[in-house]
């Protein structure tokens, strides 16, 4: 059955048959090319909302302070609440089973200058996980560490946009800058994902900053990672422990919704994930759907084929086809057109979205790619399935009785 | 050769049943080229399928060079015709996308020869229909005298061991007929046993026996004085 002559026979059927052989492959071709370009875009589509969302850590609350709005166990409403450094070394203590890091942030705006350049940014006081927290990328010199903490070091970390304003091409390690009146040593420069707006900041160390406002000990914000691995569930529980904590630490009513505030990152993830999934679904239907119009393509066509053949068959098997030569033939005919037309399908598919990369980034698509494995297993499918589509006509093909087949005009 | 004993053959058409064949006996011995001659309805195209393998038989014995036709499936039933039989129809039944000499070997194709043996055999029985210049031409290229020349190689290409014939002068002009007649009569004359199928009185006679169907039965069966077709060519 797999023989050279029948091989030779088969090409001699397809070549000869040009217009049929090209209707045929190209179908599947098509088909598949458009599974691969459509999930491409999907996964382009994945891209985008993943840059939209993923340049800060997902495992991260933020603790944020407000008034009070009730009065609880003796203090009037209205009252500020503020966080201080023991609350955050009471989170550190209380909840290190959950915690993987933890950082303060104090934001203030200022005046900045370097020589004749001056210009307004926001400086953020932190501790050295407030890195992990934004994700913050440095590109040369290195990110505040515990040293500068406990040191109080007048070291700042100044974003990428921030260096080319200030310092222009020039060198900025190591030089001095002036923040609102204090010459702070640059010590990195950073980037960031998230856009022209975070490499614009300036990070120092948040004990240098109260030590500048008085030798405080109060923080704007807290920032808390928690473990992945205790996951979603752990995590809202976590959430909860940890509003109750500062509730009680800081004479809150439970019912208070203005006192203190917890932004829960994982929360939001879960919502874009979902998103994301859906999308996914969206993705992976469409993509379905054209494989099955590739299948029923191809099963029109093999249909066709055969009966245009009947003839040609019946004569064939007059001159001593036996059924098995008949189905073997039409089988291999079309297994051998859809798998080479469905590769060439695949790989120009393929081309086609590694040419694009990110030029339709203004549609929400960035970098459309698709599996090699699920462009080749989709391919395989169609294959199966052309088989199939062959097989069946093929087969009803072979039970025509010769004499029957002969006569077919 | 053909051995046949009562054979019977009839056909359902919806809750009607048709009887085309009503106990045919006769048998055909080596060499021998015999007509059968029938009006439209008469069966006689149903019985060269039957003696063909292209249908089956309701009831009724078929030997055919000493081996009992009967319980075939559509295998055997191909093998069979690939060894025994070579047909030639009346609409040629050429492959339109071959050639002539592939269309020649396709035979020996099934029968699993080698490609160069093939060709070399299939070239030598195209010479001997006189087409060995066109054996590179389309059907399409060729002449309904050509191209029944061709199916005529065609089937005689395996080495059969009965011609089956079936209107094959059907399409044909008069003229054209004869030489087809005359090429079957050559083919006879080396020893081939040949049935043709027709109603056509002088084709018939240009065999050497002619079997009377009628509605199902044989009514006549005669030997002929063989009118040599050379002469009209």
């Amino acid at each position: 059955m797999f023989s050279r002559d029948t091989w030779r026979e088969i090409f001699d059927t397809l070549r000869k048959n040009k217009l049929r052989t090209f209707l045929s492959g190209f179908t599947v071709s098509l088909g598949i090319l458009i599974f691969v370009v459509l999930f491409g875009f999907g996964n382009g589509l994945i891209n985008t909302f993943d840059d939209f969302f993923g340049d800060d850590a997902t495992n991260v609350f933020y603790l944020f302070a407000g008034r009070t709005t009730m009065p609880y166990k003796g203090y009037k409403s209205n009252r500020r609440i503020e966080f201080e450094n023991d609350d955050l070394s009471d989170i550190n203590k209380n909840f290190a089973l959950f915690l993987e890091y933890s950082t303060p942030r104090i934001s203030r705006g200022g005046l900045v200058k370097y020589k004749e350049e001056s210009n307004n940014y926001t400086t953020r006081a932190v501790g050295p996980a407030h890195q992990y927290a934004e994700k913050t990328i440095m590109m040369k010199g290195r990110y505040l560490n515990k040293e500068d903490i406990k040191n109080k070091t007048k070291y700042v970390v100044i974003g990428r946009l921030v260096e080319e304003d200030l310092f222009g091409g020039s060198n900025s390690i190591g030089e001095y800058i002036d923040v609102a009146g204090s010459a702070f040593k640059v010590i990195g420069v950073f980037q960031d994902d998230g856009g022209d707006r975070e490499e614009r900041y300036i990070y120092m160390p948040y004990t240098t900053r109260q030590l500048i406002e008085k030798n405080t000990d109060k923080l704007d914000q807290i920032i808390v990672a928690f473990k992945p691995e205790i996951g979603y569930a752990g995590a809202m529980a976590f959430e909860k422990s940890l509003d109750k904590f500062l509730r009680e630490k800081k004479y809150i009513s439970p019912q208070d919704q203005n006192g203190i505030f917890i932004r829960n990152v994982a929360d939001q993830l879960k919502q874009n994930q979902q998103f994301a999934r859906v999308l996914q679904l969206i993705v992976a239907f469409v993509a379905f759907g054209t494989i099955v119009a590739g299948i029923i393509g191809i099963s029109n066509i093999m249909v066709f084929v055969v009966k245009e053949r009947t003839k040609e068959l019946g004569i064939r098997k007059a001159l001593g086809a036996t059924p098995r030569s008949v189905i073997g033939t039409i089988l291999l005919e079309s297994i051998f057109i859809t798998t080479i037309s469905g590769f060439v399908g695949m790989l120009i598919g393929i081309g086609v979205l590694s040419s694009l990369g990110e030029k339709l980034k203004d549609f929400f698509i960035t970098n459309p790619s698709i599996n090699l494995g699920t462009a080749i297993f989709a391919t395989i499918i169609l294959i199966i399935f052309g088989g199939i589509a062959g097989y069946i006509p093929a087969r009803r093909a072979a039970r025509i009785k010769p004499i029957v087949a002969l006569r077919d005009e | 050769m053909i051995e046949i004993k009562d054979l019977h053959k009839s056909y359902k058409m919806g809750s009607n049943s048709l009887h085309v064949l009503k106990g045919i006996n006769f048998s055909v011995k080596d060499g021998e080229l015999v007509a059968i001659m029938g009006s439209s309805g008469s069966g006689k195209s149903t019985l060269l399928n039957i003696l063909g393998m292209l249908d089956e038989a309701d009831s009724g014995e078929y030997t055919l060079d000493g081996v009992p036709i009967k319980n075939l499936n559509e295998t055997k039933a191909a093998n069979y015709r690939n060894k025994f039989l070579g047909f030639i129809f009346q609409s040629f039944n050429l492959i339109n996308y071959k050639t002539a000499l592939e269309n020649v070997a396709l035979p020996l194709y099934y029968q699993r020869m080698g490609r160069k043996q093939r060709q070399e055999k299939s070239l030598k029985y195209l010479e001997q229909v006189g087409l060995k210049e066109w054996s590179h031409h389309l059907p399409s290229e060729l002449s309904g005298g050509q191209k029944q020349r061709v199916a005529v190689a065609r089937a005689m290409v395996g080495e059969p061991k009965v011609l089956l014939a079936d209107e094959l002068t059907g399409a044909l002009d008069s003229t054209t007929s004869y030489e087809v007649m005359d090429l079957i009569q050559k083919i006879n004359d080396q020893g081939n046993t040949i049935l043709v199928v027709t109603h056509e009185d002088d084709i018939a006679h240009m065999c050497k026996r002619i079997v009377h169907l009628r509605d199902g039965v044989i009514v006549k069966d005669e030997k002929v004085k063989q009118v040599r077709a050379s002469a009209y060519v």
